[in-house]
């Protein structure tokens, strides 16, 4: 059988402050710039799920992505939507939120909840420009 | 007479709460765009004047000058800030998409040389939601 990637488009809108609190305000605005904005910013960001594997001789799925949607949703969206990144979620807490951070949390959740037979890969917009992918 | 456009784009966090409600109020009505600790967007800022080109530059306007009068009078108060916390010409106002495609073009309206009028501002708060506002 050939092995089939299928992806999914999600997004999400969220405040986030990059800074380092070991750090001064001097050296948290010099490296983070104004992205240390003490009342944040925030991004709409685009997640594209990608999920590698053979299809399924019975369904010809890879993954039903409709399922794939529905645990993106409860275990990542709801979670992250209109929400702080740094304030409102337990995973941001000791972690600075950059895109690559986000990223590699967004993969271990969804990790968890897909079949281990199946690749996974995580791609993350912050901006039209600015994209982050994990595994790289 | 010629439309000339100018893209820009600035990435904010907000919320939509009015103080004089209670939060159960501002949940039923703004939702998930209540949340207390702000949540933002990559905002998209489409401006639009309209002239007639001079006829010894064949420009309407200078968009390089043009580009320098929107990033001074709206860029750099809103990129990577707070809209409700942050923002000098926001302040009062509900951080509304509406009320800040009104509050920009109020920003620039006045700042044009003669003979340049602001047609429009048009502005995405995500790329599905956008509002457009004509000084009427």
């Amino acid at each position: 059988m050939s092995r089939v990637a299928v992806f999914r488009r999600e997004h999400f809108n969220a405040a986030h402050r990059l800074f380092n609190p070991a750090w001064d305000d001097k050296k948290n605005d010099e490296v983070f710039g104004k992205c240390n904005n003490p009342n944040y910013h925030g991004h709409n960001y685009e997640l594209e799920i990608k999920i590698t594997g053979e299809p399924d001789p019975e369904t010809g799925y890879v993954i039903d992505l409709k399922k794939l949607s529905d645990i993106v949703t409860e275990n990542v969206l709801d979670k992250f939507d209109h929400k702080n990144l740094n304030l409102d979620t337990t995973y941001f807490v000791k972690l600075n939120p950059t895109a690559e951070n986000i990223a590699v949390v967004i993969y271990e959740i969804l990790r968890k909840k897909i079949d281990p037979a199946l690749d996974l890969k995580v791609r993350l917009y912050e901006t039209g420009r600015n994209f982050v992918e994990y595994p790289a | 007479m010629v439309y000339l456009t100018r893209i820009e784009h600035f990435n904010a966090a907000h919320k939509l709460y009015n103080e004089g409600w209670s939060r159960e109020q501002n949940e039923a009505v703004f939702g998930k765009c209540a949340n207390e600790n702000w949540h933002g967007h990559n905002y998209e800022l489409y401006v639009t004047i309209k002239g007639i080109p001079d006829s010894e530059t064949g420009f309407l306007f200078d968009v390089k000058k043009l580009s320098g009068i929107i990033n001074g009078l709206v860029i750099e108060k809103l990129d990577h800030k707070n809209l409700n916390m942050d923002v000098d010409f926001m302040k009062g106002k509900m951080c509304s998409t509406e009320n800040l495609a009104i509050a920009i073009w109020e920003q620039l309206s006045s700042s044009l040389p003669e003979g340049v009028q602001l047609h429009c501002i048009k502005l995405y708060e995500t790329p599905r939601i956008y509002v457009e506002y004509f000084g009427e």
